[in-house]
């Protein structure tokens, strides 16, 4: 019975079916996918590879609903995305995505405790309790005392912390993180992975990670690897580091 | 909504303190500027307009010649004793003629002298031009009637040529003959151009014609209109009268005027409105200048802008509530602004009213320009290009360079 079949595999946390994604146009036209298919289901954490221009990066802010697809279909929860408007994407954004980038995306010159309640402001939260867990996230990124220090004060792998803060403290169904280790030293970027493999574990959040590194790669339970703007290699790593 | 709203465009002004302030700056000086310029104009044609009134509404001065626009008139024969005498004799509704003549002379004193106007008059002269004095007495009509020589000072002329002595009963010398004077005349203070109206020496009629003017000319013929009656009417009258005296006919003009406090009003208030439209012509340009500088500052700071608007919009952000940050942000900015520019220009303009010694007007028409230019100015400008920016896919607006 088809009904059963699909009671025992629910809907996948995201999918895309023949994804494409064309930047230009005429003979400057780059297409940067060509049809990407791709099923991640909740809990997993997805390290997505690839050289530059592969589009892994397209891939992933489409995934993010930063951007649109030009052709195919994604799906988020079984919800047809392309179906959305702007203001319905924004919220899903606002209630099941949490954002992590390479070059941390910060407002300048915003304490960090005010930077990690942005989201917060924005779902509705009162005072208080936006104060309390803002305060709470940064605690747990091991920011606790930094409160107060606006981006221009904090070392790299810090600001990058308090970008992972304000992610995760909506409590998001999926991290997106794209090459979040990108501008730091080995060292920062191993404390970086730790904490999104604690998530990852911990609260179950999706984590879907792009990067170059291997290294980085490993701590993932899944590998994809773009080329050309498909999806080469899909492989399992088990349990990651 | 709108709490967070407010909240985040607060945080937003006070993590740019800099951006704001200059935008603030650009504000205040075009709003400053415009109401001061305004403010004091208004304020010089004002005092013009109520030192005029003060000379009573029901005036009118008869001229010899025509006035043809500031500093222009054009010759013509002047009246005589007979005209003045005609006037009061033929005119209704009226309460008193005064004719007058004037020349410039020096007065001196002992050792002191002093240019300043004589006039020859007579008694009427007081009533029509509502002036009494201080100490001594007007003229006897036995002085007026033989042409004695006696005389009147206006008060800067006592001070000028006696200081702290009393001046009743000196003879004091005016030109080639002496006269005693009997009275000083109160003060009145400075006309609207600066003029001294105090600087003057009245002697009777008569004797300014026999031992001054040595002709029987009369320059100016001042009437005062009865309380209630119409000054058109008696205007309309003493023209045709004087048409008829200087036998003026049929479309030829005439070569005397008959004005009005209107009439007098405008050709005082000339000045002092041409001087309005220069300071306001300035003012706008301030104006101009804070606008463009606003401008900069919002459109510099668009890349910035632009790549803080994709982070809102990644972390979930409506387009709607990032526009209306940036409107509540331009808006607090603009009013705020407008707000300092207004107590600034009126703070300054009471002090600068004070120092010329004019009124202090508000105007709050001119208020309310200049600060919704301002304000659209600082809305626009942060507004629109924010507006871009929201309406982009937000990885577009996180590249923006």
């Amino acid at each position: 019975m088809p009904a059963q079949v699909e009671q025992q595999q629910p809907p996948p946390l995201v999918e895309l079916q023949g994804v494409t994604k064309i930047y230009g146009s005429g003979t400057a036209e780059m297409q940067a996918l060509r049809g990407v298919d791709l099923r991640i289901a909740e809990g997993e954490f997805v390290a997505v590879m690839g050289p530059s221009g592969s589009g892994k990066s397209t891939c992933m802010n489409i995934l993010g609903c930063l951007d649109t697809p030009t052709g195919g279909r994604y799906l988020f929860k079984g919800v047809d995305v392309g179906a959305l408007s702007r203001n319905q994407r924004a919220l899903l954004r606002r209630h099941h995505l949490g954002f992590i980038f390479q070059g941390f995306n910060l407002l300048n010159r915003t304490s960090a405790l005010e930077n990690v309640e942005l989201p917060l402001i924005y779902r509705g939260v009162p005072t208080r309790e936006r104060h309390r867990r803002a305060a709470a996230a940064l605690a747990v990124v091991g920011l606790a005392g930094w409160e107060r220090h606006t981006p221009g004060e904090l070392s790299g792998g810090q600001q990058q912390r308090v970008a992972i803060a304000r992610a995760i403290v909506t409590e998001p169904a999926v991290l997106l993180a794209d090459e979040p280790t990108g501008n730091l030293d080995t060292a920062r970027s191993l404390e970086i992975m730790e904490l999104l493999t604690a998530f990852n574990r911990e609260q179950g959040i999706t984590v879907i990670m792009v990067t170059h590194e291997q290294e980085m790669a490993a701590f993932a339970g899944r590998a994809i690897l773009f080329r050309d703007g498909l999806v080469a290699e899909d492989q399992d790593n088990g349990e990651g580091r | 909504m709108l709490v967070n709203t407010l909240l985040l465009a607060l945080r937003e002004i006070r993590r740019n303190v800099l951006r704001s302030a200059l935008t603030i700056l650009g504000i205040v000086i075009g709003v400053a500027a415009v109401i001061v310029m305004v403010t004091i104009g208004g304020g010089a044609t004002a005092q013009v307009t109520e030192q005029i009134a003060s000379m009573g509404s029901n005036l009118l001065m008869v001229r010899v010649g025509q006035h043809r626009g500031p500093g222009a008139s054009s010759a013509a024969p002047a009246f005589d004793l007979a005209d003045a005498q005609a006037i009061a004799r033929e005119i209704p509704a009226i309460t008193a003629v005064a004719p007058s003549a004037s020349q410039r002379l020096v007065a001196v004193y002992g050792n002191q002298n002093w240019s300043t106007t004589v006039n020859g008059i007579d008694n009427e002269f007081f009533k029509v031009r509502n002036w009494t004095v201080d100490a001594g007495r007007q003229f006897l009509d036995s002085e007026l009637r033989a042409g004695k020589a006696v005389c009147l000072l206006g008060e800067t002329v006592r001070k000028e040529l006696f200081g702290d002595q009393s001046p009743l009963d000196s003879l004091v010398r005016l030109g080639s003959f002496s006269c005693q004077v009997v009275g000083v005349l109160e003060a009145k203070g400075q006309s609207t151009f600066g003029s001294d109206q105090d600087d003057l020496v009245l002697v009777p009629l008569r004797t300014f014609q026999r031992r001054i003017a040595g002709n029987q000319d009369i320059s100016l013929i001042q009437v005062s209109v009865a309380e209630g009656r119409s000054t058109d009417k008696a205007k309309s009258d003493i023209e045709f009268l004087m048409r008829e005296r200087r036998r003026i006919i049929g479309s030829e003009n005439d070569n005397f005027q008959v004005m009005d406090m209107k009439e007098l009003t405008r050709m005082l208030t000339g000045t002092t409105q041409i001087l309005t439209a220069l300071l306001s012509a300035v003012a706008a340009v301030s104006l101009l200048v804070g606008g463009i500088g606003i401008m900069n500052i919002m459109l510099v700071s668009v890349t910035e802008r632009t790549r803080e608007i994709g982070i809102r919009l990644a972390i979930g952000a409506l387009e709607r509530e990032v526009l209306l940050q940036f409107l509540v942000e331009a808006v607090v900015l603009s009013s705020f602004g407008g707000l300092v520019g207004i107590l600034l220009a009126v703070s300054g303009s009471v002090g600068l009213a004070r120092l010329l010694n004019i009124p202090f007007i508000f105007n709050p028409g001119i208020v309310l320009i200049a600060f919704l230019f301002s304000a659209a100015v600082g809305v626009i400008f942060g507004y629109f290009p924010a507006r871009k920016a929201a309406r982009l896919d937000p990885i577009d607006a996180l590249r923006h360079e």
